[in-house]
């Protein structure tokens, strides 16, 4: 069998304790569905079983798997969505993509139907968001084969094993490259140039109430002045004229002054809007129109786990093992403009030429930002609008 | 007159009520009930409720709806006006671009016109109730206008002869006479602009929340759902009171009026009526027109200039070798048209049998009617999330079902149905089923000859609302899983929502196509609902 070859050491070492634990998942897994599997630490599985249990079958001998994913995973069309008809091929699986909103929503369904899931695996969870998944018990403990392929910090994040990291990427300050050429000035190159005469009513954030990046950015700064130091950084940011918009597209398609015509030439965006304003330019073009300032870089990982409480278990394993396995990874990069978790995945050469892929980006622990995040949020408003 | 027709048998009444009943109870109290006793805790309520911010919301949210509301009614009554009375050249096409901007996505129109606003405007709640009233005109024309169109003209004749100007004219006769139609438009502007999410995001300072920006904020962002039920129990509970004062002041406003059947529009005569409904309809088509331009002309700008590239390229989803955008339009276009052909043909019969129970049933009648108006104050979250956790157990194991999108459409669309309906059926001359009965006719038969025929053609004005509606839903379809291939405005916000010119340019091309089948959509149906005219008719 061709899963056979990249099933790994630890995996095979794990085979027979797998054996086991797959049958107990089988046998309470798929009749009390509200129960799930029981406790994290005696269903803890890891790597997969050679050969398939029939339990989860569907009653007319098809196999299938749902996978959940965030808005921007594409449904059909894309390299992505072959390489998952390659997992089909090679497994008999079918995966059925069922897309469940951004994430905060599909976090927020999740947690609602936790034991009872809309699916068997969920793509996409990151780690601002990853305590929380967590603590509401949405995901079942498995262990990967080919886990050893993450990078360990990224797989420590998840210390019992609840998720898998997939892909990572950063929020990033992004500049019009032509803009600060123009006015014969240097890029800022770290948070506090912000805060200079030189970079006065330059920059445009976004809410971190109400957008991701927006949250990322503020956590960036947390990180780097500290708990008790990013009021007065941010204090001084906005008598320096940062603008506050209230989403993404607002501030890169609006305010941004390479995408929107706008007035700031420096927004918060992503360390691969690079590459994608390459990629997806119109007319083509073959150099980026924007940089990035690493120093600001905070670092997203995402995470995929098995839902507790699913009837295809042993299925949701394979897939998981496919999601970290170079066939599916060496895709992420083009369609989801995310790095891929798997260190031995290259990245196609859009990314190595434009792409910016910080040394120590910034981050923040996931249990510290879940606590917090409610408090911070308020804090800011409270600072920055009033 | 307090007594209306309500001489229809029970049975009748009772076999009327019950699919719009089951309905609304199975899709939305249900899952609504069920998401409440499963995320409000009493520490929800503590919170939300001992929060400042939760009042300023609150406040914010209810005097931006008035204001909206307010400024909708009084600005659209003179075009509503206009637009019944008089035939003109443009007509249903015009009609058409008013209910398409209504309907659109409220994030792909804010967009619009946000590139049409003056900078000192950007962003401040004048930007957002101008918006509104932009994109809610539609309403007042639409509702008002088919009461309009079918008042007899002689009062209005009379009193003008007997020397009342015309400002006298309109408060002293139309008004009065029109005023249920006024209250209905008046509630389902206050619904969307109480609920208001899109044109907030896109167009208010930052910052600014409505009640349902911050249940979206507590549900996505923070996690927090049972503060965030909290918050849409007290929205639900604030507009259904609207609605239930609205619906007993319908009524007790409505009487029989002897409403034609046809409407009696002419073209304007004097030079004076010219100039009038030259300078109303040209400042509508102005209003109306401008947004989508907007739309159109984003289509084809990029960062380097014009282009025609993302139209040539459009349904070429592969961007560069190897590469493809994942986002089909034409497959998304066909999804909207099949989602919305379903959603119609529900919300059609559905609302077309309510508002004949409701017309005929009398005091319950008003339960049915604010009960059906409901979904349209609900928050998109608890739509969504409470089917989510409502049919996830068999036998009602529905979760993810293709035809949820379109129930869920459904739901915001029959009241349309049922506003745009009920107007009309209320005001039928009791004393002609009265006739009716003298001449021999069963009391059901009676209400099938009378009452009955009254019902099409607002039912044909529903449709094309109900499709539109369902075209160009976005906040109930996003709380929704999907599997099997996004709607129209779902992959608009995916394209405008992702790094890349060419991306962006697509996002509007998708934006203006939906606008443009819209508009196309609405003036087919409206000419095929109107009544075949003679020739002196048209004179």
């Amino acid at each position: 069998m061709i899963r056979e070859s990249f099933l790994t050491r630890r995996g095979r070492a794990a085979i027979a304790a797998l054996a086991a634990s797959a049958l107990i998942l089988a046998s309470c897994g798929s009749d009390d569905a509200d129960d799930g599997s029981g406790d994290p630490e005696g269903s803890v599985a890891i790597g997969n079983p050679p050969v398939p249990p029939t339990a989860s079958s569907s009653p007319d001998g098809e196999r299938s798997v749902t996978l959940v994913a965030y808005d921007s995973f594409p449904e059909a069309d894309t390299s992505l969505n072959d390489a998952l008809t390659q997992f089909t091929d090679e497994t008999g699986i079918d995966v059925e993509l069922l897309i469940a909103g951004d994430t905060g929503t599909m976090l927020a369904k999740a947690s609602l139907t936790a034991g009872n899931p809309e699916g068997d695996v969920m793509w996409g969870i990151d780690n601002t968001f990853l305590s929380r998944a967590i603590n509401d018990e949405i995901f079942e403990p498995y262990v990967a084969s080919g886990i050893e392929l993450v990078p360990e910090e990224s797989a420590m994040l998840a210390p019992n094993g609840e998720a898998t990291p997939v892909d990572f990427g950063d929020v990033c300050l992004n500049y019009d490259i032509a803009w600060f050429a123009d006015q014969g000035i240097d890029p800022p190159t770290t948070l506090q140039d912000l805060t200079r005469p030189a970079y006065k009513d330059l920059l445009v954030v976004q809410n971190p109430a109400t957008s991701s990046p927006g949250l990322a950015f503020l956590l960036a700064t947390i990180d780097e002045f500290g708990p008790e130091g990013w009021q007065e950084y941010w204090m001084s940011l906005n008598e320096n004229g940062a603008e506050i918009v209230e989403s993404w597209s607002q501030a890169y398609y609006e305010r941004f002054s390479w995408a929107g015509g706008g007035p700031k030439p420096l927004v918060v965006s992503y360390g691969s809007s690079p590459p994608a304003e390459v990629i997806f330019a119109d007319p083509p073009r073959d150099d980026s129109p924007t940089g990035v300032i690493e120093s600001t870089c905070f670092r997203q990982v995402e995470f995929a786990g098995v839902l507790r409480g699913t009837d295809a278990p042993d299925e949701a394993r394979q897939l998981i093992d496919f999601l970290i396995d170079d066939r599916f990874q060496s895709q992420l990069a083009l369609n989801l403009f995310v790095y891929p978790a798997n260190v031995e995945t290259e990245l196609p050469q859009e990314f190595l030429d434009f792409a910016v892929v910080p040394a120590e980006p910034r981050t923040l622990d996931p249990a510290e930002i879940d606590a917090n995040r409610s408090s911070w949020i308020d804090e800011w408003t409270e600072l920055v609008i009033g | 007159m307090n007594r209306l027709p309500s001489r229809q048998p029970t049975w009748l009444i009772v076999a009327l009520a019950i699919v719009p009943v089951i309905g609304l109870g199975v899709f939305f109290l249900w899952p609504f009930a069920t998401l409440l006793s499963t995320a409000i805790t009493g520490e929800a309520i503590t919170n939300t409720l001992s929060r400042r911010s939760t009042w300023d919301i609150a406040w914010f949210t209810l005097w931006q709806a008035t204001v909206s509301t307010l400024g909708t009614i009084i600005i659209g009554l003179t075009p509503a006006y206009v637009f019944a009375r008089y035939n003109f050249r443009g007509r249903e096409p015009l009609v058409g671009l008013l209910t398409a901007i209504f309907v659109l996505p409220t994030v792909v129109m804010g967009a619009a016109f946000l590139a049409l606003l003056p900078t000192s405007l950007d962003r401040t709640v004048w930007a957002v109730i101008g918006a509104h009233i932009v994109f809610n005109l539609a309403v007042v024309i639409r509702v008002v206008g088919t009461m309009w169109e079918h008042l007899p003209t002689d009062m209005e004749a009379a009193a003008a002869t007997l020397g009342a100007n015309r400002w006298r004219v309109f408060t002293d006769v139309s008004l009065p006479l029109i005023r249920p139609a006024v209250a209905a438009a008046a509630v389902i502007v206050f619904l969307f602009t109480f609920t208001s999410f899109g044109v907030i995001r896109v167009l208010g300072a930052t910052g600014t929340r409505t009640i349902e920006v911050e249940i979206w904020r507590r549900t996505t962002q923070l996690g927090e759902i049972g503060d965030a039920a909290v918050l849409a129990l007290l929205q639900l509970g604030v507009l259904a009171l609207v609605v239930l004062w609205s619906t007993l002041a319908q009524r007790r406003h409505s009487r029989a009026l002897g409403l034609e059947p046809l409407a009696r529009r002419r073209a304007p005569r004097s030079p004076g009526e010219r100039h009038f409904v030259g300078i109303v309809v040209g400042c509508t088509t102005v209003i109306a027109s401008f947004p989508l331009i907007a739309l159109a002309v984003r289509s084809f700008s990029t960062p380097s200039g014009w282009s025609t590239n993302a139209w040539t390229n459009l349904g070429q989803t592969e961007i560069r070798p190897g590469i493809r955008i994942g986002i089909d339009p034409v497959d998304a276009l066909g999804n909207s048209l099949r989602i919305a052909v379903w959603a119609t043909l529900i919300a059609v019969v559905v609302g077309g049998v309510a508002a004949l129970a409701i017309a005929a049933a009398g005091r319950s009648g008003r339960l049915l009617d604010t009960g059906l108006m409901l979904p349209l104050g609900a928050s998109a979250v608890t739509i969504g999330f409470g089917m989510l956790i409502t049919f996830d157990a068999a036998p009602f194991d529905w979760r993810a079902s293709w035809w949820l999108v379109p129930v869920g459409h459904a739901l915001i669309a029959v009241p349309f149905v049922v506003r745009t309906a009920l107007g009309p059926l209320r005001s039928v001359d009791p004393s002609m089923v009265d006739a009716a009965a003298t001449l021999g006719a069963t009391p059901a038969r009676a209400w099938r000859e009378v009452i009955v025929p009254y019902l099409w053609r607002p039912l044909a004005v529903g449709t094309a609302l109900a499709a539109a509606i369902s075209l160009g839903e976005f906040g109930a379809t996003s709380f929704l899983s999907r599997s099997g291939g996004e709607t129209l405005p779902i992959a608009i916000e995916q394209l405008l929502g992702r790094t890349g010119s060419a991306l962006q340019a697509q996002g509007y091309v998708l934006a203006t196509m939906l606008a443009i089948t819209t508009v196309i959509l609405v003036a087919i149906v409206d000419r095929l609902q109107e009544p075949r005219r003679t020739k002196a008719d048209r004179s």
